[in-house]
């Protein structure tokens, strides 16, 4: 379980980045974050991760508090991050090399495997493609079994077709261990695919400005019409939050050139 | 490329078919005709030869020199200064540039001082060292060890500096701290510069045994080039700069392979052949 609770991030030169977030997660749920760009959507996540520190309030998972990268918590960036110089068993296994090396083995290889990629073990990072890469990257966050899985735009590099594969293989993935989950996205048609609950941040400062619960059956058909119907209340939300910026803010007209 | 494609030559045409050739060869084609060239010159008459000797004669006071050992005497004198001078400015700048790039203060503290010091000509340094180091050996190694400092202080610094914040928190979020996070992270991250450091810094400790050598020594390559310019010996001088060229090509390929097996996963990496 994951709670956020009353949590704000205020930068060193005074910006105030995130305020009074509050959000409570049950175990094995899926949170999407959307958002447009500078709305705090990625600050939340790296607070959760630990990465950084709140200035207020407090992040629990399973009653602990995170202040610090936490062994419960794995994380996913939007570019895959992958070690250069180890092989791609050798990244998956970065954050195990504490375990036997037996089990370790063991892990890699079976982690591998449900990624799709046992044939790719002792391949260098460069030899790979930006989905073979990102996919290294959600298997070196899930050897390590984490009970809380974040991800940070973790598709949007990604070609078309290669982001809809890799999220239906994600809800694969998740289905067997069912960590819960918070995906970051400015993508709303993937946090439709795969979130129960999608949240609406507004930015200045970062807060949530509308909160839905995706009630569709899984797997969803993302050309149905509920799917469409889902989309466009979502987009519309996010269209409202856009539209609260004030008109004196808005950039100088041409004209006046 | 090239070379795959002349070994994947097919055999079976008939045709007249290229011996399969290395890619060096074609870099020898040059020098090689040069000597010819210059030595056909002076079998001609077309050229006296006086002050640039043609190749046979260098050849033949090279085999001179190493029949009575007193080449490998000198070349065992050179190498072993820069040896030395090489590992005390290797070790020197490494820790250097280390801490430099690790720590803010420090770096503010003392790089703008190595800068400094980087821009003095080294040989400006030489009387000052014979004054506090006398003439033998010491001021010769600290001299090298100068000219090897400086390319493997920049070298580390940069490197560590320019290390990707993005894969520091790969680390970060698998909890590594301090010796494990040098370890796993920064140590492989920063091996592809300090490589081309350490070969930038050879290859000024070899130009600065040069420099070591002409302050006054009784052997090593620096003193055959000093006595064949006062007795008048050209080949003597031509043939104690082939030595150099050699040993240069040779320690320079030694560090490079000794780290290629450690920078296969380099995507830009190449072997030089």
């Amino acid at each position: 379980m994951l709670t956020i609770d009353g949590v704000g991030r205020v930068y060193p030169n005074g910006t105030r980045a995130l305020e009074r977030i509050g959000l409570t997660l049950e175990a094995g749920e899926i949170l999407a974050v959307v958002g447009g760009s500078g709305c705090g959507k990625s600050t939340l996540l790296r607070l959760v991760s630990g990465l950084d520190r709140a200035s207020e309030g407090r992040i629990l998972v399973d009653g602990a508090a995170i202040a610090e990268p936490h062994p419960a918590v794995g994380i996913v960036f939007q570019e895959p991050r992958l070690l250069p110089w180890l092989d791609v068993a050798d990244n998956v296994g970065f954050g195990i090399a504490h375990l036997p090396r037996a089990e370790r083995e063991g892990r890699i290889a079976a982690v591998l495997a449900k990624v799709g990629l046992a044939d790719y073990a002792r391949r260098w990072p460069r030899e790979l493609s930006g989905g073979q890469a990102q996919r290294v990257a959600i298997a070196r966050a899930l050897v390590a079994r984490p009970s809380v899985l974040l991800l940070d735009e973790p598709f949007s590099a990604l070609d078309a077709f290669t982001r809809a594969d890799l999220q239906d293989h994600l809800l694969d993935l998740w289905a067997e261990s069912r960590p819960t989950m918070v995906l970051v996205t400015h993508d709303i048609e993937e946090a439709l695919v795969l979130a129960d609950r999608i949240v609406v941040m507004q930015p200045k400062p970062g807060r949530i400005a509308a909160e839905t619960r995706v009630a569709l059956p899984r797997p969803r058909d993302r050309l149905a019409p509920e799917f469409e119907e889902a989309k466009r209340r979502i987009l519309r939300s996010l269209d409202d939050t856009l539209s609260t910026r004030p008109r004196g803010e808005e950039i100088a007209p041409a004209a006046a050139i | 490329m090239s070379a795959v494609e002349t070994t994947a030559a097919p055999a079976s045409d008939g045709g007249p078919r290229l011996i399969p050739a290395p890619r060096f060869v074609v870099g020898l084609i040059l020098p090689i005709l040069l000597a010819v060239g210059w030595e056909a010159a002076v079998r001609f008459g077309l050229a006296t030869g006086r002050l640039m000797p043609p190749p046979s004669r260098v050849f033949a006071t090279l085999w001179e020199l190493a029949a009575s050992g007193e080449l490998a005497r000198h070349i065992a004198a050179t190498s072993l200064r820069v040896a030395v001078g090489f590992g005390l400015g290797v070790v020197a700048g490494t820790l250097a540039g280390a801490v430099a790039g690790y720590s803010t203060l420090v770096r503010r503290l003392i790089d703008p001082t190595l800068q400094g010091l980087r821009s003095i000509p080294s040989i400006a340094w030489v009387p000052l060292f014979i004054l506090w180091l006398g003439i033998f050996e010491e001021s010769k190694v600290a001299l090298i060890a100068v000219g090897v400092f400086f390319p493997v202080y920049l070298g580390v610094m940069g490197a560590i500096l320019s290390v990707d914040r993005k894969i520091v928190e790969v680390g970060r979020v698998f909890r590594l701290t301090g010796p494990a996070l040098v370890r796993r992270i920064l140590l492989p991250a920063i091996l592809p510069a300090y490589v081309l450091a350490l070969r930038s810094g050879l290859g000024l400790g070899w130009m600065f045994v040069v420099a070591a050598e002409f302050m006054g020594a009784s052997e090593g390559l620096g003193y055959l080039l000093v006595d064949g310019q006062q007795l008048g010996k050209p080949d003597q001088i031509v043939a104690a700069i082939l030595c150099f060229a050699v040993l240069g090509k040779i320690t320079d390929g030694l560090v490079a392979a000794g780290s290629a097996p450690f920078l296969r996963w380099q995507d830009n990496f190449r072997r030089e052949d």
